[in-house]
This record gives structure tokens, C-alpha cells and sequence, in this order.
């Protein structure tokens, strides 16, 4: 049988949120070709993503460690994970198709000369046997538009869409095997560690947040965006935006979601004047739950949500505080 | 696990913990679920369920969507309010169809619904992009009274500013062009005056004087938010308790039976329907084609693009604060819009899209009618906006489209009732400036039989069918593209698509040298170049044209075809007539309906008569031969041919009495006119056609040569003669046994620019869509009978109204003084809408507002006169009164020669009576 | 600094994307074209940098005669000069693609005598978002990248990179000569002025031929995704419909 190797994605330690469904689709995808998963590990705080990660079913998980691993690098990351790739013959090597992951699988595609196929949400392989072609759908414009990709390699790189497969355990009776794995790494793969980090918030982030309030141009302003943060930081959300916002200079960048903003995937996205163009749809359609506040029943965002209000936002944001305020108090009374 | 077989695709039923799951398995591993799937989903399911990608080898891949089952499709709410009839269901919510719904609101319509495809406000055609400025200011009057009621409408909704335009000039030529302009101006009272470079630059500090010669400014443009407007519209229409409107919801299909408007179907239902209206702009050629009827229109590019920010435009603090410029000689204009200018185009080349592949809203980047911009097409423009504006260097172009606007063949609007089908109506290729006076007239037509604005040039039933084929349309709309900010002379020709509509005597008259003018759609002998000796004979008689504007498309050989008819004979190709043969047991009822004159007359009568719309204005002039008890032949003007047929068509008993056959291809006419007519065409038949034996006004059967013809004594050149119909195939045998005879009286072949100008305005015959007009009734042209008709007729009402109330204006015939401009060149205008002034200078308006104007001008040889007609108040109609015209932003003093009809040549018709 | 700004030629779609018939490509018969926003703002970045510390940008293409446009856009906004790898085949894999940028590169720097002392790519592209490209010619190169960059600070012999993350932001410092790919937040990018895009009209665009190859990824098809086909639920036109939202909230465990 042969070996899929699956990369963990995890930052010191703290293992990823996109991560558990990612080895979850790695594990579905290596029963259904009838290969065996395996899970690297990499670098400081290995042992810590070891325990979480192996109720999903991994048969074994490489440690990856070094002197050198520190913190991130994809040099010396991707350095690791081809030699650990060929000491246990991977057919497959996977990563999630995250900043890092495709990162570091296109430098081991770049090392290896092989086709790195990026942000796959389905692959099955094309005919029997091992080395066999595969055939894959993958993601391109953000999400709104699938290829049907063809993939002849010896090794097989690919990364994973994130969130195309949800997390669910699949425990081994005896949990999988924990081995230990020292690269050789030189000097060269330190020039693209991370050097520094400057850490602006420990609290809750766009990416994760199971409640994003999120605003476009229907906002109007920067001030315009104080009720969604009253709102986002009452439900423990965040607060998100759309391109035309960050263009306009209502708020940084960084709160943009969209394909080339964040990607987000809470439970409630609520799209607050926002009319939905494409950019911005792919960037929160794998949200569980979207109600869209707008005054036009006809924007693209409002066709699309689950729930909508027919409103101006300016009127209906505060009233959803006053109500979750008001609900609260008469929870903590009863209470 | 249970199985439901849907839309031929499996679906799997699975529990997963509490939640219902579906899997969908597909048959291509990314087809995965279309949009086509979920209303049969919708349908069956009513729980919260989940649906998800399934693989071949049994994998879940993805969670493709959490689906909530509110309703099924099939009851969603805007589906549900759409009304299954209306009386007019009206397509579009442009300005157009606003427009459209307002007016018919108004009129009284009710249970009106308003579709469109699109959202509103802005469902995403022309209207949604426009650059929304007015200029009041066109050449033609149709135009000119239909934009200035749009400005008015717009200003009576307040969502206009006066911004004031410039129109700069950058070469002699345009100079000359402003001229007219100022001369326009005058004619429809709009306030302006030209600019030197210094003013301009005064009024508009932002631009290079250096670069321009003059130009012409009036405050009298304005900017509109049509968008605004067009809200305001349908509100008003909702507040009568009229209208019902539905944005989201596409037509599929129009059905028509039997010629008639049946239904409106729409992805949200059928709506049964008496009227249709198409307002959709670009997408109208689509439309009409569903219920079998043809709008002839291109989408066409207009390119504009926005740059900014500007300071100096910033610190307006408004929308539009200095006047808008237009660089009429780059094709340019230049519009404030906030803080930025909007630069636009009709320089480049044209580039014409289909009405079938204009993006959808969903697949377009911004709407289906602004496109990307194909920036090598503009650069050449930026260069010239650069150098009239400097200023414009350092902004920044911060949106560019290829914005899609409507083109015609002939650059005038499509209104009124499709030809092909009853009861619908086209209200198309409409700009922003004349949106809402368009959509008034239409809805005027719809209610009163025809607008106050007489709307022959935006007629859509203007057209022949040839010229609604595709490469006709493309040809001509690239061919006038560049022209719209272009200087159009009056009677300039088209250059495409000629030799479209020739008659069978066309080699031969070719032959002749013929210099053809389009007719409708003919090709028409306006003179000939080989008639150029007879310059020498008349030299004395013909007076030069030193000016080149007025000496164009023109040429002084008509003049001596003019003398040489007069003196001795003239032969006249009028194959462009279009004849109509209407026969049956009820065609004699309907004859005296459509006609003002008795047509009750002999067989063996010719009869001239008006046609009126239900107000008693003109709606045609024409000939009715009447052929048998119940045969009647119609003879009218190429022109006029398409609407005529149409007019007449539309009216023909339901019950089949009537039959209509439109004769004009089958048919020729050769026009016989002349002191030796008689002896001329004596030489080759042996009937009779003394005076006696063929009187005026009646027509025969007859054989010239071995050919049989019809023989109709009439004249539209005030001579002795006739018009000749034959067979189409038998015209050159004609011509050519004519033109044997006509040897030695020295005969010519003669133009259109004797039959239709210079021998009509000696006679004063009016012309329809110059002096006739539905504004003006029979009374005003002296025109009217001494006795009316017992039978009914159309407009008969307002015909008798008007004769009792004695004429507001009468159409008269003034005579130009003096020739002599004020830098000595003498001058010859050339009937362009010359407002007629008082010795002061100002302008002449009768008691119901028309302003008096020259409809027709052109040379009197005989007279020794130059001849002008047009309309003038009852009180100021005396012969003698010594009047202006303004030509070119000149004034030169003219004479009232004539009051009424009488004319100035050969008043008691002794000549054509002999 | 000679900085060298890799863009690609991507269609500009609306809210929808249509595809050819044979399902190949994107209908883009009636679309504009721009390039992938990554590398928009990689452009800015690379003319920013020259603004400020001197020196020049190059802009280059892999794409078919028509990319001149994308080029000439760039110029219009500060770049130097543009190359253009044409081709005629639509389907460049991301191997080959960083083969034919890595052997201009070298072609260019072996005529200028010198390397580019900073090579700008879009983290990925918008069309295909296959991430590599930058990487795979930036190991070709043999010079170090660090991808989803969204701050560079110049320095002597070095430059000073900033990525984010969900926390914060990470600290990378390359030596020159490097390779970075940019995200887009790194700036705004501008317009063009007038002035620019008469610039960009005279500018003239080197062409040279590139090298097809082909890797073991290839395009079988292109495919729309499901359509999200939910039904809506309209909880009410205004502020009374707080409490119904608050219930909806409620139902998800979100309070």
C-alpha cells in the first residue's frame, strides 16, 4: 500500500482551524484510493498538534524536528518535508490550501520538478494501481469558477481547498504510531524564517470568528462602521468588508473579506449593505449562515442569503443590539 | 436509504446525526448541481436540508450549501403579484418606459404593468449610464420640440440643473457650422450667443483658448438624473391607481395572432394583453422579433471615461458647476460630474454589438451596457481633451466603458405602432434628451390616434423592409456614426447601401448623367449633368452660388431644367411615387373615411386630397384615382410611402371589404410636363388628349407606342401634362418613345430638384413634412375646400372646428429682398428651419405657440425670385409686409409675396389648364 | 533598484462567469481585461519603491499578443518598460510558465550585466490561482521568496517584508537579490493619469519568444459551480424585524 503524506499546518503549536477538515479529506481520499495516511509535523510544538490530530485517523505522524525548525520558513519547511516525502516513498504528498500550505508545497514542487496542484476539492484517481493519473477539481477565481484538472506525476503535490471537507474523527483503536523525523537542513534555509512577529490581537479574528458583521458600501463612511462593531463585539464576532470599502478607505485591508481579502467561513455572516459582487461572494460563501441587511431585495447578496431584512442597515443594526441587549438582560433576570 | 429520481438525476437520502442530508451524485464529477436542479428540490422538500457532492466511489467531498426551504419556487412572492392581464403591458423601465407609464397614467390609461428584466432603480440599460446633459439645441424641429418638452418635464420634477454648454470650434468650418447653430437657437427661443476664445475661456477657465477659433454658448443646457425621473414617472403612475410594476422578470416571448398583440409571456407568467409597448433601448430588435415585428436599431459604443479628481471641479461643490463643453470638431465633449471630469466620444470607430449577445447582468462586469473599454480606441481622444484641457493630465481615469447606446439608419428615433403587428408599440432608440417628450408622444398616439409633436420622422413605420435587414442598418449607422457632432449639410446624401431601390430606368437616366438624391429609399434624378449646355442658353437667368455651403448638393443645371420645362417640355422619372390599389365592396365607404376631399367622383377622376389625423392636422397629401365603382388608385410621395401604406393598412375594414395592394414596385411613372407636352406626346399615340377630350384632373387608359399606360393630368409644376404609369418593365420602351418625340421640341430630362423645389414653390404647392404637418390643418395651408364632404372622414370634427375658427397662421409665400450678407457674399438658404423675424429682429409666434420658420426654399427662375414658404401669425399674413429670415446667423429682409395658396406663377393656372 | 514586476492578462468577469461552449476557457468575447489584483498592487509596489529610492521598473508578461495591453496599463501607472512573452497558447502550466520567466530574467540580466535586485509577483493569480509561479521561477532563479507579502521596506542589500496572520503579522528579511509575493492591501493601487496613459501609448514593449514546455498538470475542463440555490427568507423591511433576526441567532446557538 502506498503512503499519502498529509502536512499538519499549525503555528508553534497551535494547530490551524482549516487543518482537522483537512486531514479528514487526506484520510477520505487515501481509503478511497487505498493508501495508507500519514501526518508530518513540523518544527517547534510538533508534539502538541501529535495528540490533537490523531483522533482523525492518521496512521502515522512524523515529528519533523530540528535545531534549526524554530518557527516558519518555507525553505526550510519545505526542505523537511521532501526528505521525510522520500525516506517514507510518499505517492501523495497534501497540504491545505492555505498561505502556507501552497506555499510550501509549491517550493517542494519547485525542488522536486514535479506539477503542484493547488486548492483541490475533489480528486479521484484515473484508473487502478499505484502512479496512476488523477483527476481532480480544483478552485480557480477564488471559488466561483472549477477545473477539471489532470494530474501525471510520479509523487503527487496537492494542496486541499480549505473547509471543502468538514473535520470528523475517525479514531484508530490504539491511536496511530508517533515517530520521530530530523531533516538535514544548511544554513540557506534560515533566509526565509520568520524573523520577527508582531502580534496585534490575541483576540477573536476575522478568519475564525464564528460571527462576522460585515459591511459595504450601503455603510457609507467610517463612522458608519461603529454599530457593526457595537454588533460584532456583542455576538463575539468580527467585523468584515467588502472591496469597495477598503478602496474607498473606510477601513484597512485587512477586514477585507473577498478572494483577495480573507476567506471566511463562520456560522452567521451578517452582509450589511453589501450588494454581492463576485469578489466578494467566494471570499464568505462557505459561510454556514448569511443574512444579508440592504435596501435593494435585488442585490446578488440578498438573492443569495438565507435570511434578509429589506432595510437601511443604519436602522436595523442597532436594533438587532438593542434586542440581543434586551434578550440578555431578561436571560440574566430569569437566570 | 431512499431514492428519488429527479430532472433524470439520482438523489440519495441519507440521515447524518439529526440533520437530513442529500448527496447528489454527479454525473460529471464538477457539473455538480445547476440551477436548474433546485426548483424541483424546492418543490419536493420542505425541511432544512443540506446538499452535498458525492464522488463515484462513494467520498463526501463538499457541503455545497445549506438550503432553507421557505416556500417552493413556483410560490415565491413576485411570481405570485404578476398579473395574468393588463390592458397595455409596457416592457422597459429606462427612461423610456418610465416615461411611457407616466404619460399614459396621466392620459387616463389604467391597468398598466411595467416589466423589465432588470432591478430597479437601475435596471441596467442606457438610462443607467448616460452622461444625462441636454443640449436643447438640434436642427430639426421634430427633435428640437421633443427634447425641449424632456427638459421641461425633467425641470417640472426637479431633477435638472442649468449648467449652461459650450460648443467650442476649432476650425473655420465649424465656425460656419456655429452659425447655424446660433440660427437654430433663434428658431426655438433658446437663449445664446457666440464666444470669442477669450470669453469662452472665461466661462470656462479650465480651457485652452489658444486651441479654438470661437464658439457658441447657451445657459440653456442642463443635466438631468434620469434615473431619479424615471422613479418619479413610475411613482406617479402608482399613485393614479395605474400601474403595477415589475422589475426582475424577463419576457420569453410575445405572442401576437392574426396580426394583433395577444400576450406578454415572462419567466414569472403570461400576462394577457391588448397593448404592448417596447421601451427597451438596446434590447428592442430582440423584443419586436418575438411577436414577429422588426425595430431597426444597433447597440452601438459611445465611449466615455471619468477622470479625476479635479480641485477646481471639487471646489464647485456640486454636481455640475461649469458649463459642459463640447469640442465639436474632435467629436468630444467634456462634462463635470463632482469632483471629476467625464470625458466622452463619438470619434472612434463604430463598434456595434447584437441585441442577442449583450451580457446579461449577472455576466456583465458593471451592467449589460457598459462594457470594457477598448482604450486604443480613446487614446487619440485623450490627446485632444488634453489639449483643450491641460488641466486634465495629472487626474486619474477612474472608470472607462464602452457605454452602449441605440443607432438608427437614419439617426432618428423608432415610435409608434409596429407596421407587422396591431396594438404594438415601439418606443425606441431614444436618447436621455428626448426620453420623456418621446414617451408623452407615444402615449398621446396611443390615446388620441397621434401626438401634438408630429412625429413623422421618428415614425417607426418610415421603413421599408429593406431597410430593417441587418447590413442595411449596420451600414447606414456606421456610416452616420461619426456625424454626431459632425456637420450635416441639409440636403446631404448617404454614401452606403445606395442602389438599394432602383427603377428600371435607372440605365438610362444614368445614361443622361443623372445626379441621384435618395427618396425614400430610391434612386432619384435630382439633375443632370448632361443638361449642362442649357447653363449657356439660361446664363443670364441663373444667379451664381459663390458660397460653397449654400452651392452643396446643389447645382445650378437644375435651374436651367427648371427653364427649359417651362419653356418647352421636361420629362420627369417619379418611379419613388408609391402607389397603393384599393379595391372591394367597401372600398368606397372607406376612401371618403380616410380622405377630406370627395372621392365619390367618377370613374375617370383624379382627386388631390389631405388625409387628417383625428385633430385635423395633415397626416398626408395625396392623389386618389378613382378606378372603377370600387377600385381606387392612390399616388403618393416616396417619402411618405411606408408611413402612408401603414396608415392606410391599419385603418382597413376587419370585415375584408378592402383589400390593400401596394403597386409601387410593380409600377413606373414618367412625368410629362410642358408648353409642348400635348404635341409631344401626340406623336406617339393616336388617343385623344386634347383639352377637351382629356380634361384636367381626370386620367385614362391609354397606348404610347406599343405600351398600354395611364395617363393622369395633373401637375406638380404648374404645366400642361401628365403622369405616365406603366408597368415597371415597360418604363425604358417609354422613356426612350418619349424622349424620340421629344427631339425636336427640344425636351429635357428634368430632376427632382424642379418637380419637388424649384417648379413647386413657383406654384406654392406644399409639401408634406415641410409646410403639412399635423400641427398645422387644411385651413392654415390653404388647403381647405369651399364645401365639406357630407360623409364622415377622419379628423372631420377638428376640420370643421378649424374652418370656423378661421386660421392661427397662414402658410405664405415670402420672397427674398436681398441676397447680399454683411460680408457682400450672397447667400441662399436653403429651407433649414430660418426663423422668420420681425423688422426688429424678433421673433414671429402665432396664437397657438408654433413659431413662424421657413419650410422650404429654393429658386423661382421663372419669377426671377428666390421663394421661401413658411407659416405667418393671421395678423402679420398681408402681402407686402416686409419681414427677416436669419440664415447662418445673418439677417436678410424678405417680402410676403403671397397669402395663401394662389400662386405667385401663373396664378389662374392658365398653362396647366389649356 | 531594478525591480521587475511579473504580471499576467486575466479576463475581468461580472458577478457570473461564462464559459465557452467546449467549456476550455471563460467566454470573454464581451469582457475587459485587467490584471490579477495581486500583482496590481505588485506593479504599485515596484513604482512606489522607485519613487521612492530610485532606480526602475520592468513590467513582464507570459501571455498572447493582446497582454501588450496589461503592459501599456502598467506603464500608464509608473512602470519603465514592458516585455511581452508572447504566445499563442492559452494554456501555460505553472512549470512551464516559471521556466519562460525564469529564462528571460536571466536573458535580460546577462544583457543589462547585472540582476534585477527585486523581482514583484502576485501571491497568486486571479484566474487560475495555482500559487506557484513566483516560487518555481524565484527556485529557478535561485534567489529566495517568501509568498503573501503585504508590506516591503527597502533597506541596503536587503528588504524587509511583512505577512499577516490571523493574529498579527510576521517579520521576514531576504537579501538582495530576492523575489516577493505581494498580496493585495499592500497599497492601493492608482489610476492612471491622462498624462500616463499617453505615456503609456509611446512606450515601447520588448517581445521575445518563450519556450513551451509542459509539466504533469494539465486542464481537462472548466465547470460553473452549483448555483447557491437558496430560497430567501425575508424577516421583515425595518427595524421591527430586530427581534426575528435575534430569534435566527438564537436558533444557531449564537447568543
Amino acid at each position: 500500500m502506498s503512503v499519502f503524506l498529509y502536512m499538519v499546518e499549525h503555528d508553534r503549536g497551535r494547530i490551524e482551524e482549516t487543518a482537522l477538515g483537512g486531514l479528514t479529506g487526506a484520510r477520505l481520499l487515501a481509503e478511497a484510493m487505498g493508501a495508507r495516511l500519514q501526518a508530518a509535523v513540523i518544527g517547534e510544538g510538533a508534539e502538541a498538534v501529535a495528540g490533537e490530530i490523531d483522533p482523525y485517523g492518521p496512521e502515522e505522524i512524523h515529528l519533523v524536528r530540528h535545531p534549526m525548525l524554530t518557527d516558519y520558513g518555507p525553505d526550510a519547511w519545505a526542505d523537511s518535508l521532501v526528505q521525510l516525502a522520500a525516506s517514507v516513498d510518499a505517492a501523495a504528498v497534501m497540504a491545505d490550501g492555505t498561505d502556507r500550505g501552497n506555499e510550501v508545497m509549491a517550493q517542494l514542487g519547485a525542488r522536486m520538478d514535479l506539477a503542484m496542484v493547488a486548492n483541490c476539492l475533489e480528486i479521484e484517481a484515473d484508473g487502478a494501481g499505484d502512479g496512476g493519473d488523477w483527476l481532480m477539481t480544483r478552485v480557480r477565481w477564488g471559488g466561483s469558477l472549477h477545473e477539471r484538472a489532470r494530474l501525471s506525476a510520479p509523487t503527487k503535490l496537492v494542496t486541499l481547498a480549505p473547509h471543502s471537507t468538514e473535520a470528523a474523527p475517525a479514531p484508530r483503536p490504539g491511536g496511530g504510531r508517533v515517530s520521530m523525523f530530523t531533516p538535514s537542513l544548511d544554513e540557506s534555509a534560515l533566509t526565509t524564517m520568520v524573523l520577527d512577529r508582531v502580534t496585534v490581537s490575541e483576540g477573536i479574528t476575522l478568519a475564525t470568528a464564528p460571527v462576522v458583521v460585515s459591511g459595504g458600501r450601503g455603510v457609507g463612511s467610517v463612522e458608519g462602521f461603529t454599530i457593526l462593531e457595537e454588533l460584532a463585539d456583542l455576538l463575539g464576532g468580527a467585523v468584515g468588508c467588502s472591496r469597495v470599502v477598503t478602496n474607498n478607505g473606510w477601513k484597512n485591508h485587512k477586514f477585507q473579506v473577498g478572494q483577495t481579502g480573507t476567506v471566511v467561513a463562520p456560522d452567521l455572516y451578517i452582509a450589511c449593505g453589501i450588494s454581492g459582487a463576485i469578489q466578494h461572494w467566494v471570499g464568505m460563501m462557505n459561510a454556514k449562515n448569511v443574512l444579508a441587511i440592504n435596501i435593494d431585495p435585488d442585490a446578488p447578496m440578498v438573492t443569495k442569503a438565507d435570511w434578509a431584512v429589506i432595510a437601511d442597515l443604519h436602522e436595523v443594526v442597532p436594533a438587532i443590539t438593542a434586542e440581543v441587549t434586551r434578550r440578555r438582560g431578561l436571560a440574566r433576570e430569569t437566570g | 436509504m431512499e431514492t428519488l429520481h429527479l430532472a433524470g438525476k439520482a438523489l440519495e437520502r441519507k440521515f447524518h446525526d439529526a440533520e437530513q442530508f442529500y448527496i447528489v451524485e454527479q454525473p460529471t464529477v464538477s457539473g455538480a448541481l445547476t440551477e436548474d436542479d433546485t426548483p424541483h428540490l424546492s418543490a419536493v422538500l420542505s425541511a432544512s436540508i443540506l446538499i452535498a457532492f458525492y464522488t463515484r466511489d462513494g467520498m463526501l467531498y463538499r457541503i455545497v450549501r445549506t438550503f432553507r426551504i421557505v416556500e417552493p419556487r413556483v410560490g415565491s412572492e413576485k411570481m405570485s403579484d404578476l398579473p395574468t392581464s393588463a390592458q397595455v403591458v409596457v416592457i422597459g423601465a429606462g427612461i423610456v418606459g418610465n416615461s411611457v407609464v407616466k404619460h399614459l397614467a396621466e392620459l387616463g390609461w389604467r391597468d398598466i404593468v411595467q416589466i423589465d428584466k432588470g432591478p430597479l432603480p437601475n435596471p441596467g440599460g442606457s438610462t443607467g449610464h448616460a452622461s444625462n446633459f441636454i443640449f436643447p439645441v438640434d436642427h430639426n424641429k421634430e427633435m428640437a420640440h421633443l427634447t425641449l418638452d424632456s427638459q421641461q418635464q425633467y425641470e417640472e420634477m426637479d431633477v435638472s440643473t442649468f449648467s449652461g454648454g459650450l460648443e467650442v470650434a476649432r476650425t473655420e468650418e465649424r465656425l460656419h457650422e456655429l452659425d447655424r447653430r446660433m440660427t437654430s437657437a433663434k428658431c426655438w427661443g433658446i437663449e445664446s450667443w457666440q464666444v470669442s476664445p477669450a470669453e469662452a475661456a472665461e466661462l470656462v477657465p479650465f480651457l485652452d483658448e489658444s486651441v479654438i477659433l470661437g464658439g457658441w454658448y447657451t445657459p440653456g443646457v442642463s443635466v438631468v438624473d434620469s434615473l431619479r425621473a424615471g422613479t418619479l414617472m413610475r411613482e406617479y403612475a402608482i399613485g393614479k391607481g395605474a400601474l403595477s410594476v415589475h422589475p426582475l422578470t424577463e419576457v420569453l416571448d410575445i405572442e401576437a395572432d392574426r396580426g394583433r398583440i395577444r400576450a406578454v409571456v415572462t419567466d414569472k407568467g403570461r400576462i394577457a394583453c391588448e397593448y404592448a409597448v417596447i421601451a427597451c433601448g438596446v434590447w428592442s430588435p430582440r423584443l419586436a422579433r418575438m411577436a414577429g415585428a422588426s425595430i431597426p436599431l444597433t447597440p452601438a459604443v459611445h465611449q466615455m471615461i471619468d477622470v479625476g479628481p479635479l480641485e477646481i471641479l471639487a471646489a464647485t461643490n456640486n454636481e455640475i458647476g461649469y458649463p459642459i463643453v463640447r469640442d465639436m470638431d474632435t467629436f468630444c465633449y467634456e462634462r463635470q460630474t463632482g469632483g471629476s471630469m467625464e470625458v466622452g466620444s463619438y470619434a472612434h470607430r463604430p463598434i456595434f454589438h447584437h441585441p442577442d449577445t449583450i451580457p446579461s447582468i449577472e455576466a456583465a462586469r458593471l451592467s449589460p451596457t457598459e462594457l470594457p473599454l477598448t482604450m486604443d480606441d480613446f487614446d487619440p481622444q485623450l490627446e485632444q481633451a488634453l489639449e483643450l484641457m491641460p488641466f486634465l493630465g495629472d487626474a486619474e481615469i477612474k472608470y472607462g466603458i464602452n457605454g452602449l447606446l441605440s443607432l438608427t439608419p437614419d439617426a432618428m428615433p423608432l415610435v409608434g405602432e409596429t407596421p407587422e403587428v396591431e396594438n404594438l408599440w415601439s418606443c425606441a432608440a431614444i436618447w436621455i434628451k428626448e426620453g420623456p417628450g418621446t414617451g408623452r408622444a407615444l402615449a398621446e398616439w396611443m390615446t388620441q390616434g397621434y401626438p401634438e409633436i408630429d412625429p413623422h420622422a421618428s415614425d417607426i413605420a418610415r421603413f421599408y423592409p429593406y431597410m430593417k435587414t441587418e447590413r442595411h442598418i449596420l451600414s447606414r449607422c456606421a456610416e452616420h456614426f461619426n456625424k454626431t457632432y459632425g456637420i450635416v449639410h441639409p440636403r446631404e446624401q448617404w454614401e452606403t447601401r445606395r442602389n438599394s431601390r432602383v427603377s428600371s430606368l435607372h440605365p438610362i437616366t444614368s445614361a443622361l448623367g443623372a445626379v441621384y438624391f435618395e427618396a425614400g429609399g430610391w434612386e432619384r434624378p435630382h439633375w443632370y449633368e448632361s443638361n449642362a449646355p442649357l447653363l449657356e442658353e439660361y446664363r443670364d437667368r441663373i444667379p451664381e452660388r459663390p458660397h460653397e455651403w449654400d452651392s452643396r448638393w446643389w447645382s445650378p443645371i437644375q435651374n436651367a431644367e427648371h427653364l427649359a420645362l417651362r419653356d418647352r417640355a421636361g420629362m420627369v422619372d417619379l418611379t419613388a411615387f408609391a402607389i397603393f390599389d384599393i379595391e372591394g365592396p367597401g372600398a368606397l365607404d372607406y376612401m371618403q373615411h380616410m380622405t377630406v376631399n370627395q372621392v365619390d367622383r367618377p370613374a375617370g377622376s383624379g382627386i388631390y386630397t389631405p388625409l387628417l389625423t383625428e385633430q385635423g392636422g395633415f397626416r398626408s397629401d395625396l392623389t386618389v384615382l378613382r378606378m372603377g365603382d370600387a377600385r381606387f388608385r392612390v399616388v403618393t410621395g416616396g417619402f411618405d410611402g411606408g408611413r402612408d401604406a401603414y396608415w392606410f393598412r391599419n385603418r382597413l375594414p376587419e370585415d375584408g371589404s378592402v383589400v390593400f395592394t401596394d403597386m409601387t414596385s410593380a409600377l413606373s411613372t414618367i412625368g410629362v410636363w410642358g408648353p409642348d407636352a400635348r404635341q409631344l406626346v401626340e406623336k406617339v399615340t393616336a388617343d385623344d388628349i386634347s383639352h377637351e377630350g382629356f380634361p384636367y384632373g381626370t386620367w385614362k387608359h391609354a397606348v404610347i407606342d406599343s405600351i398600354p399606360v395611364i395617363m393622369f393630368r395633373i401637375s406638380y409644376v404648374g404645366e400642361l401634362g401628365w403622369e405616365i404609369y406603366t408597368n415597371m418593365e415597360h418604363a425604358p420602351m417609354l422613356w426612350e418613345s418619349l424622349w424620340e418625340a421629344g427631339r425636336e421640341f427640344g425636351a429635357a430630362a428634368v430632376g427632382a430638384g424642379v418637380y419637388g423645389t424649384t417648379g413647386r414653390l413657383e406654384k406654392g404647392y406644399r409639401l408634406m413634412g415641410a409646410e403639412l404637418e399635423s400641427e398645422y390643418n387644411p385651413v392654415e395651408a390653404g388647403l381647405a375646400r369651399p364645401l365639406v364632404k357630407k360623409a364622415d372622414f377622419i379628423g372631420k370634427q377638428a376640420y370643421l372646428a378649424a374652418r370656423d375658427a378661421g386660421p392661427a397662421a397662414v402658410c405664405c409665400t415670402l420672397t427674398m429682398e436681398s441676397h447680399v450678407s454683411g460680408s457682400g457674399t450672397p447667400r441662399f438658404p436653403m429651407g433649414g428651419n430660418e426663423p422668420i423675424l420681425t423688422p426688429d429682429g424678433e421673433r414671429i409666434v402665432d396664437a397657438a405657440g408654433r413659431v413662424s420658420r421657413v419650410t422650404s426654399a429654393g429658386a423661382g427662375p421663372s419669377l426671377d425670385a428666390y421663394l421661401l414658404l413658411g407659416y405667418l401669425p393671421a395678423d402679420l399674413a398681408e402681402e407686402g409686409l416686409r419681414l427677416q429670415i436669419m440664415y447662418q446667423n445673418e439677417l436678410f429682409p424678405v417680402e410676403v409675396a403671397r397669402v395663401g395658396s394662389r400662386p405667385l406663377f401663373d396664378p389662374d393656372d392658365s398653362r396647366m389648364k389649356c | 533598484m531594478r525591480i521587475l514586476a511579473c504580471v499576467k492578462r486575466v479576463p475581468a468577469p461580472g458577478a457570473k462567469i461564462i464559459l465557452t461552449p467546449d467549456g476550455q476557457d471563460i467566454d470573454a468575447a464581451l469582457l475587459g481585461f485587467t490584471v490579477s489584483p495581486h500583482e496590481e498592487c505588485a506593479v504599485e509596489e515596484a513604482v512606489r519603491i522607485v519613487e521612492r529610492e530610485g532606480g526602475s521598473v520592468t513590467v513582464m508578461t507570459l501571455g498572447p499578443p493582446e497582454a501588450e495591453e496589461q503592459l501599456r496599463s502598467a506603464v500608464a501607472v509608473g512602470a519603465d518598460s514592458g516585455v511581452l512573452l508572447s504566445t499563442d497558447d492559452p494554456d501555460w502550466d505553472p512549470v512551464s510558465t516559471a521556466k519562460a520567466l525564469a529564462a528571460a530574467v536571466a536573458e535580460m540580466e546577462a544583457g543589462a550585466g547585472r540582476p534585477f535586485d527585486l523581482i514583484l509577483f502576485g501571491n497568486e493569480s486571479a484566474d487560475s490561482c495555482g500559487y506557484q509561479v513566483g516560487i518555481r521561477t524565484a527556485r529557478m532563479l535561485d534567489r529566495p521568496i517568501v509568498n503573501g507579502i503585504k508590506g516591503i521596506d527597502a533597506g541596503e542589500g536587503s528588504v524587509t517584508l511583512r505577512r499577516e496572520t490571523p493574529s498579527g503579522s510576521e517579520v521576514y528579511r531576504l537579501p538582495l537579490p530576492a523575489v516577493v509575493g505581494v498580496k493585495e492591501g499592500i497599497n492601493l493601487p492608482r489610476y492612471p493619469t491622462l498624462k500616463g496613459r499617453m505615456a503609456a501609448r509611446r512606450a515601447s514593449i520588448e517581445r521575445m519568444e518563450p519556450a513551451a514546455g509542459s509539466s504533469g498538470q494539465s486542464k481537462v475542463m472548466l465547470a460553473t459551480p452549483p448555483a447557491a440555490g437558496s430560497t430567501v427568507d425575508i424577516l421583515g423591511e425595518g427595524a421591527e424585524a430586530a427581534p426575528a433576526v435575534v430569534d435566527v441567532m438564537e436558533g444557531l446557538g449564537l447568543l
